[in-house]
């Protein structure tokens, strides 16, 4: 599948992407409320505080629900369907969009255990995140 | 402060929904469906002191002066919404409170969309339900959820419906009676898409499945059209012999953008949003006689009946199996046909059960007028069930 890029990322989202080449999925933990936060944020969407650390995930997961797509939802995904979009959850909390690779789409199941894995460094510097089965 | 019986509906105008609106722009769309409400209402054009649009393509910014020129009007309240399908029932509430604080008298609500011959331009194609019309989109959707296709409706309310059946019991069956019955409801309304077009149970099994668990004729056709209604005082409105809809109560509740980041994709934000409603209306479920519920998707429905109160979490099914849906039947649902059968012209779509509701409490439903009608509910449902927005309205104030 050739996916669309996710173009110029902010000061914010940056160090997650950079992360991304190095095989390591960031979150960020806030200092105030140890809430886990993802995708990157200015502050803690939870408690608005300021000071945030970021960690890396475990890459462990499970599938909180998903879907088939049967036709493309984007022009670059043409010729590619059945696909699966899914939510994931982290280990950590955190619910994060991806695809599940690497298993028949029929196959997936909400709960299913998953396990991230990264495709190849693009042109841009960083890779994406997907999910397979453990 | 209340806004029970603040502002009444007292005209709505609506154009007929049609696949293609070629050469014509939105202002101009606007325009003509905005001046047809103002007609309706029994008013003059300087009768108009607000104007409440919405953002729309074409037009990336200074909307409400856009239109205020194009249409000549002079307005002392003029607003946008931005709040997707929410658009149409959130416009109404802030007219009222415009009214309600002084700021003005008569309001103007109107949205529209056009929709263009889709023509092969060279280079890359722009993804459709980018999330905004006004360029490129720099928000965290286009780093954390275009890369994996997470674009567009269909896939987002799909991942809903597939975590509900997780969690609940529901039939493909019962999902499909949803579609069914609007189907019906639409082949009353000479303005429907699919007016003289009914189907059945296995036709919805049998349409193509596009996202699981959502099969084609679940899912909305897109159109091009308008709606717009007229917001007027109560003094305003007892002066103008013709019937009212009042404003009883409202409720609006957002929590997210991207269905990801939702709180929760079973507790949503359409709860509190008609736990205000129908607080603020003294009104309980048991006496709307007409449910316009937003209806992007069967799913969007179901969980709709649940989160609104007309029935336990989880007993949707269980009360679609149980309940005539249709105008003639115990509880009359969408009775236009819904965006299902109506069709979708982009935010008009979700003014349209703004205008059903509106048309059914002043007995103008003609053939599908609901018997005994006092009450309807009304929910605006934005995004992926990111924006909720619920009215009661009422024959009284």
């Amino acid at each position: 599948m050739s996916h669309p890029r996710p173009g110029r990322p902010s000061v914010v989202t940056r160090p997650f992407w950079e992360a991304t080449a190095e095989g390591r999925f960031l979150i960020q933990r806030c200092a105030g409320c140890r809430t886990a936060i993802f995708y990157p944020r200015p502050a803690c969407p939870h408690c608005g505080g300021g000071e945030l650390a970021w960690e890396a995930a475990s890459g462990a997961a499970t599938v909180h629900t998903f879907s088939i797509a049967r036709r493309p939802t984007h022009p670059k995904f043409t010729g590619d369907e059945p696909y699966v979009v899914a939510i994931v959850e982290l280990a950590e909390g955190p619910h994060v969009t991806t695809n599940i690779i690497e298993c028949d789409p029929d196959d997936v199941r909400i709960g299913m255990a998953v396990q991230l894995v990264f495709d190849a460094v693009g042109d841009d510097g960083y890779a994406l995140p997907f999910f397979r089965p453990v | 402060m209340s806004l029970r019986g603040s502002a009444a509906v007292v005209g709505v105008a609506e154009l007929k929904p049609t696949r293609w609106t070629d050469n014509v722009s939105t202002i101009d769309l606007f325009t003509q469906v905005g001046l047809q409400a103002i007609a309706d209402a029994g008013l003059e054009l300087s009768d108009i002191d607000g104007l409440v649009a919405h953002p729309m393509a074409g037009v990336p910014m200074l909307v409400p002066s856009t239109l205020i020129e194009s249409m000549g009007l002079r307005c002392s309240f003029a607003s946008t919404v931005d709040l997707g399908g929410a658009t149409g029932a959130a416009m109404v509430w802030r007219a009222a409170a415009a009214i309600a604080a002084g700021q003005a008298n008569a309001v103007l609500c109107v949205t529209a969309s056009r929709r263009q011959r889709r023509t092969p331009t060279p280079g890359p194609k722009r993804p459709s339900g980018s999330g905004g019309v006004g360029g490129k989109d720099t928000s965290a959707w286009a780093e954390f959820e275009v890369p994996f296709g997470n674009v567009g409706a269909n896939i987002g309310y799909a991942m809903i419906a597939q975590r509900y059946l997780h969690e609940y019991q529901a039939t493909p069956e019962q999902l499909a009676k949803i579609a069914v019955h609007q189907r019906d409801n639409a082949c009353a309304n000479p303005d429907a898409w699919f007016y003289g077009e009914p189907i059945t149970i296995d036709d919805v099994l049998d349409s193509p499945m596009v996202a699981d668990p959502l099969h084609l004729l679940e899912i909305v056709m897109p159109s091009g059209g308008g709606a717009a209604l007229v917001v007027v005082s109560p003094e305003l409105a007892h002066k103008l012999d013709r019937p009212k809809a009042w404003l009883l109560g409202a409720g609006e509740c957002t929590t997210h953008k991207t269905i990801t980041y939702a709180p929760s994709l079973m507790d949503t934000a359409i709860k509190p949003a008609a736990d205000r409603a129908f607080a603020q209306a003294g009104v309980t479920r048991d006496q709307i006689g007409l449910a316009s519920l937003y209806d992007c998707y069967t799913i969007t429905v179901l969980v709709t009946l649940e989160e609104a109160g007309f029935c336990a979490r989880g007993a949707g099914g269980r009360f679609i199996d149980e309940h005539d849906l249709r105008y003639g039947g115990d509880f009359p649902l969408n009775t236009h046909g819904g965006q299902l059968s109506f069709s979708q012209p982009g935010l008009a779509g979700g003014m349209s059960h703004v205008t059903e509701a509106v048309r059914q409490i002043q007995q103008r439903g003609g053939d599908r007028q609901v018997k005994d009608l006092s009450f309807a509910f009304v929910n605006g449902n934005g995004g992926i069930m990111s924006e909720e927005c619920a009215l009661i309205l009422g024959v009284e104030p």
